[in-house]
Formats: structure tokens, C-alpha cells, sequence
């Protein structure tokens, strides 16, 4: 396969915009190889920790309910030719409905919610199909700029049958006026790169009385083919 | 025409409630035969620890992840590999695959380990061949008797080598 058909969307390592790529950014061009060399598996490399029933929904983890606005976010894994990845591991993590993680680094002084840890697993069906019940994530401050805040956003981890197929990204929510404003996403220099990373509203996917629904799909690098040689 | 695939965008700071799991670390029992440790830190460009890293390591079956310490440090412990057939049908030196995720990384890096008493192999690798030779060094762990140290540098003279895939 080569990558020359393919549009590019990713960001550049550089991005003085967000400060912290200023000094992790390698400063000497990447060598290219063809993704042929590196790890190929047949099926889901990543397959050490058992993925329970429950960890797809963030709002049942704990003894009672999560504040917040309760949504359902969901979507297919596809490969670049548009076919369906099945039974590969997504992972999730978020802020709460306030903004404030639950990780011990997070000082913003917005509360807890003792009922939402915010972390969140599944894998892929036959179909490619991904689905979390959560609360949708406050936006939050952070200290990159004079007056910074980060658009609401869920954090996706997906691996994908090979090494070249791994994706860490985040998923922004349609409307929210702080992506224009956000170093992270404008880093993608791209306008349809960053709208690939907003979810759209989808009443098929919401259900009545209950929650909102979200519709995100995703592509990974390369295509979901049988393993040449090795 | 292939479809785009979906940006890559930071894993960020707060990542460390949710990707770490119990025994993430070892893709093998460390008691296991073959099982060798391998640690390392992962510095930045004013050569400061990066202590908010996220390190994978790859090799064939094997999978291991390691968040790095407030010291930058992070460890492993994998069953040493042998040489792997590369797509050409050439061999290759045995190598760990590492993936590095960090804030302040829009994207992950790939690089690989590659092991210090592999001299002959090391020197026929068809991967390595195309690294400048003067930076080779960079992808060679210190190390023997099952104990291998491989630093991360994200900058400067001794940037590691990275790789497009």
C-alpha cells in the first residue's frame, strides 16, 4: 500500500500555538518506512485486559448516577477503504460534567462527582460498532494561553489490526464556539481534518426521556487486509 | 480513493486514570524463561524528564504499556525476541517496537529497540540501513544479561531516530 492516495489531516509534531509541542516536537524529519516493517497481528494485538459488560456505559460504575447531561456517543471503526474493523479495543476518558478530571493532576477548582470516574472501554462489534453511555464532558480551563479553555471533548484510544493503525485523538461536540479558539484542534491545519473530529447530533441515536445521542465515526490508517507474509 | 484516516490529536495529561491496567507493564511474567527488563526515560528538548508519557512496546503477540514516573522513567518486561522475517523476506535484528504518547505530542512517534549484543545482526538490518549511521546509536539499548536501559529523547543532539510509517 502506499500512502500517496490518501489526504493527509494530521497535525504537524510543531505547533508553537499549543506550547508544549515547543519542546517535545522532534526537531529532525521522521524516517519513512513503508508500514510493512512494523508490527503486524491478525486480529486485535491488545487483547491482555478483559473488557466487562459494564465498562461501555460511564454512568453505571458507581452506587449512584453521574451528574450531568446523559448522552450516548457511538459510531463505526473503519479502515481507509471504509470497511468495518471488528472486535478491536476502544478506550475512553473524559473530564466530568463540571470540567475537572479525576485524575490527581487536575487542579481546576470545579467539583468531583464521587459518582463518575470518567474512563471507559469496549470493543468493536462485527460491524465495526463502538458504543458509550456517559455525560457529555464540561469544558475546562488549562494555563497554555491568557484566559485557555479546552472545547468539551472525549478523549479515543484505538488500535486497530497493526502497529500503523493505532490512533489517539479526541471527539468535540457540534456548536461548541471554544473549537475555534482551541491551539489542540486548530492544530490540524485542514478545516474538513477538524471537522472529522466533531460528532454530529442524531435524534436516531437519542433516545426519549433518557438521553442525547452522538454519532462518531472513525478511520484508521490503512487498510484492514489480510496479512502479507509475515 | 482510500478515505482519510480520522487526525491524531494528544493524548494530554490526564490520561492516567483511565489507559493504565493492572500488569500493563509485563507483556511476560518476569520469572518467566526469556523474560528480560528493559527501562528507560523519556526526556524533552531542554533535557528535563517527561514525567506525563505514555510508552507501548510491540512485538509480535506481545504488548506491554508503561506510564512514565515524575522521573520520566518508564519500565517493562517482555520475552526477548528473536530475528523476525522482514515484508522482503529479509531477516531482521530482534527489535521492540515503541510507541511514545505524551502531552505536548500531537501525534505518537514510532521507534524501535534494537539490542546491544546483536552486532552482526544489528549491522544487516535492512531497517536500520536506512537510519544515517551517525544517529544509529540512538535506537541501541545499553545493557546485557537481561537488563536493558533505552532512553527516549524527544530533541536535541541525541534525538532519537523516529519513524513515518
Amino acid at each position: 500500500m502506499t500512502t500517496a492516495d490518501v489526504v493527509e489531516f494530521d497535525p504537524p509534531y510543531l505547533h508553537p500555538d499549543y506550547r508544549a509541542t515547543v519542546l517535545r516536537a522532534p526537531s529532525r524529519p521522521l524516517v519513512r518506512l513503508d508500514p510493512e516493517w512494523f508490527h503486524h497481528a491478525p486480529g486485535p494485538a491488545y487483547g491482555r485486559t478483559p473488557v466487562g459488560p459494564n465498562d461501555n456505559d460511564l454512568t453505571r460504575q458507581h452506587r449512584g448516577e453521574p451528574i450531568g447531561e446523559r448522552i450516548i456517543v457511538t459510531g463505526r471503526v473503519l479502515d481507509s477503504d471504509g470497511r468495518p474493523v471488528p472486535n478491536t479495543l476502544v478506550e475512553i476518558w473524559q473530564a466530568n460534567a463540571a470540567g475537572r478530571y479525576i485524575d490527581p493532576g487536575d487542579d481546576h477548582p470545579a467539583p468531583l462527582d464521587p459518582n463518575f470516574t470518567g474512563a471507559g472501554r469496549c470493543l468493536t462489534d462485527a460491524e465495526g460498532r463502538y458504543r458509550f453511555v456517559t455525560v457529555k464532558p464540561g469544558a475546562y480551563p488549562w494555563r497554555n494561553h491568557p484566559n485557555a479553555w479546552r472545547p468539551a471533548h472525549i478523549h479515543f484510544s484505538v488500535f486497530g489490526p497493526e502497529l500503523s493503525s493505532r490512533l489517539v485523538t479526541q471527539m468535540y461536540f457540534p456548536g461548541d464556539p471554544l473549537m475555534a479558539h482551541d491551539p489542540i484542534l486548530q492544530s490540524i491545519p485542514d478545516p474538513r481534518g477538524r471537522e472529522r473530529l466533531v460528532a454530529s447530533f442524531d435524534f436516531d441515536i437519542t433516545q426519549p426521556e433518557w438521553a442525547l445521542g452522538y454519532r462518531w465515526d472513525i478511520v484508521l490508517r490503512g487498510r484492514n487486509a489480510t496479512p502479507m507474509g509475515i | 480513493m482510500a478515505e482519510a484516516p480520522t487526525p491524531s490529536q494528544t493524548v494530554g495529561p490526564f490520561f492516567g486514570f483511565a489507559l493504565p491496567f493492572p500488569g500493563d507493564r509485563q507483556a511476560v511474567d518476569p520469572d518467566a524463561p526469556g523474560a528480560i527488563r528493559i527501562q528507560g526515560q523519556l526526556i524533552d528538548g531542554a533535557g528535563e524528564p517527561v514525567p506525563d508519557g505514555l510508552l507501548e512496546i510491540w512485538q509480535g503477540d506481545q504488548f506491554a504499556r508503561s506510564r512514565t514516573d515524575p522521573e520520566g522513567v518508564f519500565q517493562v518486561v517482555v520475552r526477548r525476541p528473536g530475528p523476525v522475517p522482514g515484508p522482503d523476506g529479509r531477516q531482521q535484528a530482534p527489535h521492540l517496537n515503541v510507541t511514545v504518547f505524551a502531552r505536548g505530542l500531537l501525534k505518537h512517534l514510532n521507534t524501535r529497540m534494537y539490542f546491544p549484543d546483536e552486532e552482526e545482526a544489528n549491522a544487516a538490518d535492512p531497517v536500520l540501513q536506512q537510519v544515517d549511521p551517525e544517529r544509529r546509536h540512538t535506537l541501541i539499548a545499553r545493557g546485557e544479561n537481561g537488563v536493558y536501559h533505552f532512553d527516549v529523547r524527544l530533541q536535541g543532539d541525541d534525538e532519537t531516530v523516529f519513524f513515518a510509517l
